[in-house]
């Protein structure tokens, strides 16, 4: 009872819209990081690393 | 629960946090992926890093530390999901704002709407495509990152392309399933599965 007319588009052919997924998912990795995740990266060396005086 | 801070060197640490600080944007582009809210996501991120750097002494060198960053995020994104912090708001923010649709467009596909379509898939076939389709990685890998089978990463991709392409080729997304009880069901089921199979 399966439709025949599915199974003729196998996986090889990408859909029209698969490379705009990579663009959303792309976009998010090209934005500048916010100073947020900057601040948190310098605090994980932990209070060893105080700055000197 | 194992107090071995200073088993790895200076330089371990160093290497870690570099190869950390890389992966930072995929981690945000995941994230953002899962959960739609920019916000929100990067909140889920900043958890991931600190449990990432917490748990620095389990990460093999020369293995990914992109997929293993993503186990952790998927893992911190599911429980908060359990503990319901992102449910409440997700109807009233994102399905306003996100799911407002820009109506009588007729170009042939919107990223704004193809990011709308994606957010109303159930979260572990939302996953499964991010993680291959927009990630790149290859169907084995995804399945280590969900810890489940090949096969079950493949048919949930595989439902997520079909119903993707009928939502957009149809022009027919969903305004609000964000807030659909039934795929958080769905997610949670799945959860306890994977938690069977782990105490096993």
């Amino acid at each position: 009872m399966a439709t025949d007319k599915r199974k003729s588009g196998k996986s090889a052919i990408e859909p029209e819209w698969a490379d705009g997924l990579r663009q959303l998912y792309d976009s998010v990795v090209e934005e500048p990081l916010p100073d947020t995740f900057k601040d948190l990266l310098d605090k994980l060396d932990g209070p060893e690393r105080k700055s000197p005086s | 629960m194992a107090e071995s801070k200073s088993k790895r060197t200076a330089a371990e640490k160093a290497d870690f946090k570099r190869e950390l600080t890389e992966v930072v944007p995929h981690l945000r582009a995941f994230a953002r992926g899962l959960c739609g809210r920019p916000d929100m996501a990067d909140d889920l991120v900043q958890e991931t890093m600190l449990k990432a750097w917490a748990a620095q002494e389990r990460f093999e060198p020369g293995t990914s530390m992109r997929a293993w960053t993503f186990v952790i995020l998927r893992n911190a994104y599911l429980t908060d999901m359990r503990r319901n912090r992102f449910r409440g708001e997700y109807d009233e923010t994102v399905a306003e704002r996100i799911l407002t649709a820009p109506a009588g467009q007729e170009e042939p596909i919107h990223l704004s709407d193809l990011h709308r379509a994606l957010l109303t898939l159930p979260p572990e076939r939302r996953e499964a495509l991010l993680l291959v389709g927009a990630g790149g990685f290859s169907y084995e890998e995804a399945a280590n990152i969900c810890g489940c089978a090949v096969g079950t990463i493949k048919s949930r991709v595989g439902r997520a392309r079909a119903t993707l392409s009928s939502m957009l080729e149809e022009d027919a997304i969903p305004q609000r399933s964000l807030d659909d009880a039934s795929a958080h069901r769905a997610i949670l089921e799945e959860l306890d599965e994977v938690a069977a199979r782990a105490e096993s």
